[in-house]
């Protein structure tokens, strides 16, 4: 609970640092060391004991699942300002403005994954979105990014209203915004609240780019600086699922009748769109947009079977999908060529690092041995387990196979064509950063229990 | 122990090989590994207690899963198999030179490994974890160091096979949550009896993954083109090893698991197999280049065996057993005799080569040898195991062995005809400069050939060795 608030101080901090010291490029040691801070007071909100307290009235609550997802969170946000902290500042003039607004975000990924009621919910989310409107037009004399930004903050806004309105046709329907609608009984003959659940869900998959909500995806991460692109894809990204989760789960878990169709419908139409659109794309950067979009059909599968596994299995996901994208971003910042061109040849000039993307790339694509695979496998196994519709599993497996496609042919460009691409001004820090991140998933994708998994039954 | 010594060691000298910067190291490095596998492989052979032959630890508890490995007697043989195939392989192609040789041979390795794997897990899980990771390496093989049209051809090969293997692990996510035990050890499984409807669908979603594998017409248009396409070095690798692990995920998991849908299925399966037999046959006919010619006949081959599987009885499932293994030191002997072939006269078209018999006699006598293998005529190691499957084929059904039966004729006609083309008549302008081969060359081939007629001649220890896994087979599958 003291990160929630630490973050937002510390994004106070940033601005007013700022203020104080003229040098941009310190920017980022500011952020690191706060997010250091974050860290520590995180470790000691793990463990229930806190720096100070303060009544939170029942309007959050703290259990292991959000607490290990801000811990991954925090653990990408700073490998992230490790390897990228430097792109940040030259974006535009004001670094340590954009460092504060990504605290703020962190502040409202802290609300969402521990929310216990509906106003806390639309809270988090809004906190994590407005900062983003800003971050994805930070590159102001860029057209594309202005174009980027007026785009997401429209339909970001009109998302917004409808959640709103669930949220008042829920409160019409039961009194009360806390998350135990689901105890009033016969909650599915109650046209109000099918209605909210429903508009619930539509406004949480335009957050999480669910087809038939995602069209504003690509467009907003293709225009949003590269580097900010990496954190939206990321870290507020797997925000949305578990804030997703954590409503399905505790708000609507008594009634999969009313929505779970529905979702399965949305995972279908997601795997399908995000996939088959990706293999079209020239831009690596674009390419990745729509990959995050056939990422989410997957995650989603979580949302669809709210069961141990899904909740296993997406913190699973967030980790290995986080750790991969961060650090294939973190690689394209440094190319000239955005291109799937402009990586022929990288394996000669660069032989690790064209390793260290294609292990990135081969979790993404869900091959064993790295965490994406066994990621995907748990939400594919937590769907079954759910009683899940055959159909739909099909329809996945051959979605990840579509998605090889794509994904591969990074590979090809970098290995087997002959070209002469380069990646300016790699340091052996930066690499060893991305080693440790290949390092994680290559041990997430063979021992989960050891890293991530055992936490959530001991905490 | 040994069975995690037979993984271990080619993994971790396949990650040692990729730090070898020096050709030639590099190049004794991976042999001497090989080896030591190969001995190892033998060692296991000496020693069929449960304290060697068994190894298992917790691995991933909340799934169900724990790493276990286990040798039993086809285990042994086909470990024995790829033991044998790497070191031939490396000595054949050692007069091959590869750019980026360590990345070559450290991949090779780890090939080795997966495919270890893939023969000695007895955990459906890890089994298929092991069975993704032998396609991996060899993706890179065939993209990095084949022929011109590399990079589609692996690419369609990956993704065909890929797809494949999806489909199997919903099959597996199945398997998993259909059994009460939540588990997915070999033995658990065995006991216990999937239900009617169930079986039939899980058995065509391995069945698919197992066939594009092999390859059964029609899921083997991958085939022929990858063979083509890549580095001999892994064509080798590819026919002689990687093919029977289709074969054998049939034995061990699809027949004993879905034994029912086995049965109810067996007549299109075989069907299947005997066309592509018949068809695969006439394509080599037509053929001109060397590489293609042995792929397809490979598929020829391939077809009995799951023929002679799904036939369902001892007789043909222990000539199966013998065939695996014999198919692989037969094709990985042909593959030898191609690469040399090609390297000396730079072309693989048989309508450009012609009388390197005069020259080169050594060779001749040791091709002439193979090729009988290939068309499994006595005293060839071919020729039992061929005997024994077309036998049990023909308790299952006449007509089919009959069609099947073909293929030999047909077999013996292309073989042949390739013989005569390459080898006799007159020299031309490609081929009169023709030396003879080496020492090392020789070597490999005497040791393929010395095989061939030990086999063909004393099949026992090989039957034995497999009894006891066609026995249970046999017994699950009544």
């Amino acid at each position: 609970m003291n990160v929630i608030v630490l973050s937002a101080v510390w994004g106070v901090v940033m601005m007013f640092s700022g203020l104080f010291i003229a040098d941009k490029s310190k920017a980022k040691y500011v952020a690191i060391t706060g997010l250091l801070v974050l860290l520590v007071s995180n470790y000691f909100d793990l463990h229930h004991k806190f720096l100070f307290a303060y009544s939170i009235g029942n309007m959050l609550q703290f259990d292991s699942f959000g607490m290990i997802f801000v811990t991954i969170a925090l653990l990408s946000t700073l490998l992230y300002v490790l390897l990228s902290g430097s792109a940040v500042e030259k974006v535009g003039n004001h670094a340590y403005e954009y460092f504060a607004l990504l605290f703020f975000v962190l502040c409202g990924v802290g609300i969402a994954a521990s929310y216990n009621n509906l106003l806390m919910l639309f809270l988090g989310i809004e906190i994590i979105s407005i900062p983003l409107y800003i971050l994805t037009g930070a590159d102001k004399r860029n057209l594309k990014s202005n174009e980027a930004s007026l785009k997401y903050f429209l339909m970001g806004s009109f998302s917004t209203g409808i959640m709103l309105l669930g949220i008042v046709l829920l409160y019409g329907a039961t009194g009360t915004f806390s998350l135990t609608i689901s105890s009033v009984s016969k909650a599915s003959e109650n046209i109000m609240i099918s209605a909210g659940v429903i508009l619930m869900a539509i406004a949480l998959a335009f957050k999480v780019s669910a087809a038939p909500f995602h069209f504003w995806t690509p467009d907003v991460y293709d225009g949003a600086p590269t580097v900010f692109t990496s954190f939206m894809a990321t870290v507020v990204k797997a925000a949305g699922f578990i804030a997703f989760v954590r409503l399905f789960e505790n708000a609507f878990g008594g009634m999969t009748d009313v929505w779970q169709y529905t979702i399965a419908l949305i995972i279908a139409a997601t795997l399908v769109a995000g996939n088959i659109t990706a293999v079209f794309q020239q831009s690596v950067k674009r390419m990745l947009a729509y990959s995050s979009i056939s990422q989410a059909g997957f995650m989603l599968f979580a949302v669809y079977s709210i069961n141990a596994f899904a909740k296993e299995g997406i913190l699973l996901y967030a980790a290995a999908y986080c750790l991969a994208t961060i650090g294939i971003f973190a690689v394209l910042i440094k190319m000239k060529d955005f291109t799937f061109e402009g990586f022929n040849g990288l394996a000669k000039q660069q032989p690790l690092l064209a390793l260290l993307v294609s292990i990135f790339v081969l979790s993404l694509a869900g091959i064993p041995l790295t965490g994406g695979f066994l990621s995907k496998y748990y939400m594919v196994l937590s769907s079954i387990k759910a009683g899940g519709l055959l159909w739909l599993v099909i329809t996945a497996m051959l979605c990840a196979a579509v998605s090889v496609y794509y994904y591969f042919r990074l590979i090809q460009a970098m290995y087997f064509k002959e070209g002469d691409a380069n990646a300016v001004d790699v340091n052996p820090r930066f690499k060893a950063l991305l080693v440790v991140a290949a390092v994680l998933i290559i041990l997430l994708g063979v021992y989960p229990n050891a890293l991530l998994l055992d936490w959530f039954h001991i905490l | 122990m040994l069975a995690l010594l037979l993984i271990l060691i080619p993994l971790i000298t396949g990650v040692a090989a990729f730090f070898i910067k020096n050709e030639k190291s590099v190049k004794t490095w991976a042999l001497v590994a090989s080896l030591v596998t190969l001995i190892v492989s033998l060692w296991s052979l000496m020693h069929q207690d449960n304290y060697h032959s068994v190894f298992s630890k917790e691995w991933l508890p909340d799934l169900g899963s724990s790493f276990s490995l286990g040798l039993d007697g086809m285990g042994r043989m086909l470990t024995l198999l790829t033991g044998i195939a790497f070191p031939v392989i490396f000595i054949a192609t050692s007069k091959s030179t590869y750019k980026d040789s360590n990345q070559f041979f450290g991949l090779m390795l780890l090939s080795q490994a997966g495919l270890m794997g893939v023969f000695l897990a007895t955990d459906l899980l890890l089994f298929y974890f092991f069975w993704e990771l032998a396609l991996i390496p060899v993706y890179f093989l065939c993209s990095k160091w084949g022929g011109e049209r590399r990079i589609p051809v692996t690419f369609k090969f990956f993704i065909y096979t890929f797809l494949g293997s999806l489909i199997m692990l919903v099959g597996i996510l199945y398997v998993y949550y259909i059994n009460p035990e939540k588990s997915f050890s070999m033995a658990s499984l065995y006991n216990y009896t999937f239900g009617h409807r169930a079986q039939s669908i899980l058995f065509w979603m391995f069945f698919l993954a197992f066939a594009i594998k092999m390859p059964i017409f029609p899921f083997h248009t991958w085939q022929p083109d990858t063979y083509e396409q890549s580095p001999t070095a892994t064509t080798m690798v590819l026919s002689g090893v990687m093919v029977k692990m289709g074969l054998f995920a049939v034995v061990r998991w699809l027949l004993p698991l879905f034994p029912e849908a086995a049965h109810g299925n067996d007549n299109i399966v075989i069907g299947l197999s005997v066309v592509g037999m018949i068809y695969a046959s006439c394509i080599a006919m037509v053929q001109d280049d060397l590489k293609r010619l042995v792929a397809y006949s490979s598929i020829a081959h391939i077809g009995l065996m799951c023929a002679a599987l799904f036939a369902g009885n001892s007789i043909g499932i222990q000539g199966v057993m013998v065939q695996m293994f014999n198919h692989g030191i037969n094709i990985i002997g042909l593959w030898v005799v191609v690469e040399l072939t090609e390297r000396q006269f730079g072309t693989r078209k048989m309508s450009e080569l012609g009388g390197i018999a005069q020259k080169a006699p050594a060779l001749a006598i040791m091709l002439v040898i193979i090729a009988l293998a290939n068309v499994s005529l006595p005293l060839t190691n071919a020729f039992v195991g061929e005997f024994l499957m077309f036998n049990g084929l023909y308790q299952f059904n006449v007509w089919y062995t009959v069609i099947a039966g073909l293929s030999i004729i047909l077999a013996a006609i292309y073989t042949l005809n390739m013989i005569q083309k390459v080898f006799y008549g007159n020299t031309n302008s490609v081929t009169a400069n023709a030396v003879d081969i080496n020492w090392n060359e020789k070597l490999v081939l005497a040791v393929i050939v010395v095989l061939i007629f030990a086999m063909g001649v004393y099949p026992k220890p090989m039957i034995e060795l497999t009894q006891a896994s066609v026995n249970s087979l046999v017994s699950i599958f009544k």
